[in-house]
């Protein structure tokens, strides 16, 4: 116990390197994953054809491939090396299809009933999806979405081996100091994930719920 | 949602406007990609004055029939590194998942409760971190670090899983194994569990495909397998600028496993489906019995298919 708590500081430390890329990179996933899932349903063809196959491979290789892929080859497609930077690419690129896909599912699951209805009483496409489909939508997608970003805060610690020094890479930094406690600098690390994917979790799980009994 | 229903039949403009933009986005992706070719392509010019080739050169890529080199990643690092891992891991998990959707679902809630706590701590918990838990703290190698770090964390999920699909079956069905006189033990062995089981196969299978790709963890805790050998080990054997060649080659192997797999798992899951609504069709089939796979409880399963 007293190894986590005389090396707290290095441990926060870790710890707000690991919110910031779950941040930075859950920002960049939503808003990528949201483009990616219009352009699937989109009437252009080549848009569509262009995100079913960016899906289809990121989703099927590992996330440490696209991290090796950000981390050695960016730079020599000339960007600046920056760990951590590439470390935000390479997270928001493997989790954008998982966004894309819950909020695809979602926007799936309204019942083709309602967008009859609307069509039916003269709204227009754009009624249609603002005041009909959206609302209904959101709603089923958020709790998947939940489950997305949990899954992200889990994946963020595959970027110690990418040289960024989040949680798991300074807990192996204090393991070096102090041998000794290795199983309580461990325990002391899964406290810390806990804290973001429980939390989340019960969220996800009640929001869960509510939609279920608004259906 | 299909899309003729959002907006009324497009008409000649409309069409011709869709074509239009089909064809500029079109260009625009592949200018995209044929830039990257190009940055790919062009040589460089290093500080002290070296030309390097640039990515496509022939030298860069003569490797390819070198028998040894594809003996390496497809033998031992794919053969003998992560499918032997993803196989023995797999197998540990469905195991650890049967086992922990009987403890999640038992009566005693001495059992439950403990069982319930157990497994939201793993399944909140990074793979990495449960590898190297195992690693440091037990000590027994990388190989059943790996194995045993993927599958306690895929049991748990699997365990989940299993445990929705068993709360979701029918009252009556507890109810008529009981009736019959089985206890409650063979109710659940005999009865639940194997239509648990059915009904989750293809989130099942999803979780393999999942457990196949984190593997790939087993490469920061230095497993030998199709990550290591290819991106590690043999660019150090055959030089550096064979590097984006075994990228390339990696990428391919993975992708065509995994998706082989995914192929595997949607045939399972339309299977299981149609089955489904064979049995819902039946004279027996009443409005209120619930056979299909509790959604929600599909969703709260499904977080880990990242």
């Amino acid at each position: 116990m007293d190894a986590i708590i005389e090396n707290l500081p290095i441990f926060l430390g870790g710890f707000w390197k690991t919110l910031q890329l779950l941040f930075l990179s859950g920002i960049g996933a939503l808003v990528l994953g949201t483009v990616i899932a219009a352009m699937r349903i989109s009437p252009v063809a080549a848009l569509r054809g262009f995100a079913t196959v960016y899906t289809e491979i990121l989703r099927n290789i590992p996330l440490t491939l696209v991290l090796f892929f950000c981390a050695f080859m960016l730079p020599y497609l000339g960007a600046a090396p920056e760990y951590f930077t590439f470390a935000v690419i390479g997270l928001t690129a493997y989790t954008s299809p998982f966004i894309a896909e819950a909020i695809r599912s979602g926007i799936n699951g309204v019942a083709l009933g309602q967008a009859e209805a609307a069509r039916a009483i003269g709204l227009t496409f754009g009624q249609t999806l603002r005041l009909i489909i959206m609302p209904q939508g959101i709603r089923m997608v958020i709790p998947p979405l939940l489950n997305v970003i949990i899954a992200l805060t889990k994946n963020t610690s595959v970027a110690s081996a990418f040289f960024v020094v989040e949680l798991i890479a300074t807990s192996r930094q204090i393991i070096n100091l102090r041998g000794d406690a290795t199983i309580a600098i461990l325990l002391g690390v899964a406290f810390f994930y806990l804290l973001i994917t429980v939390p989340l979790g019960l969220v996800a799980a009640h929001l869960e719920r509510k939609v279920a009994v608004f259906r | 949602m299909s899309n003729n229903v959002l907006f009324d039949v497009p008409g000649p403009r409309a069409r011709r406007t869709s074509r239009i933009a089909s064809i500029v986005t079109s260009v625009v992706i592949v200018g995209g990609l044929f830039y990257l070719y190009l940055a790919l392509e062009a040589p460089r010019v290093t500080a002290n004055g070296t030309e390097t080739p640039g990515m496509f050169d022939p030298t860069r890529w003569d490797v390819i029939t070198d028998g040894r080199m594809w003996n390496a990643i497809l033998v031992r690092g794919l053969l003998l590194g992560t499918l032997k891992m993803a196989a023995v891991a797999a197998v540990f998990a469905l195991l650890i998942g049967v086992i922990f959707s009987f403890a999640r679902t038992a009566r005693s809630k001495w059992i439950r409760i403990p069982a319930a706590v157990l497994l939201d701590f793993f399944r909140g918990m990074p793979v990495l971190l449960l590898m190297l838990f195992i690693l440091l703290i037990i000590g027994p190698g990388a190989y059943w670090a790996g194995v045993a770090g993927l599958a306690i964390y895929n049991g748990a999920v699997i365990g989940e899983a299993l445990r929705s699909g068993i709360q979701s079956l029918p009252k009556g069905q507890r109810e008529s194994g009981l009736a019959i006189g089985l206890t409650p033990v063979q109710t659940r062995l005999i009865v639940e569990f194997p239509q648990a089981f059915r009904q989750m196969l293809p989130i099942i299978i999803a979780q393999l495909v999942v457990l196949l790709k984190d593997t790939s963890l087993a490469y920061i805790i230095a497993y030998p397998e199709l990550l290591n050998i290819g991106l590690r080990q043999l660019p150090t054997t055959y030089g550096n600028r064979y590097f984006f060649t075994f990228f390339f080659i990696v990428l391919i192997v993975y992708l065509t496993v995994n998706l082989l797999l995914s192929w595997v798992a949607r045939i399972v899951a339309r299977r299981t489906a149609s089955g489904r609504k064979t049995r819902r069709t039946g004279p027996t089939a009443g409005k209120d019995e619930k056979v299909g796979v509790d959604t929600a409880a599909m969703n709260a399963v499904m977080p880990d298919s990242s």
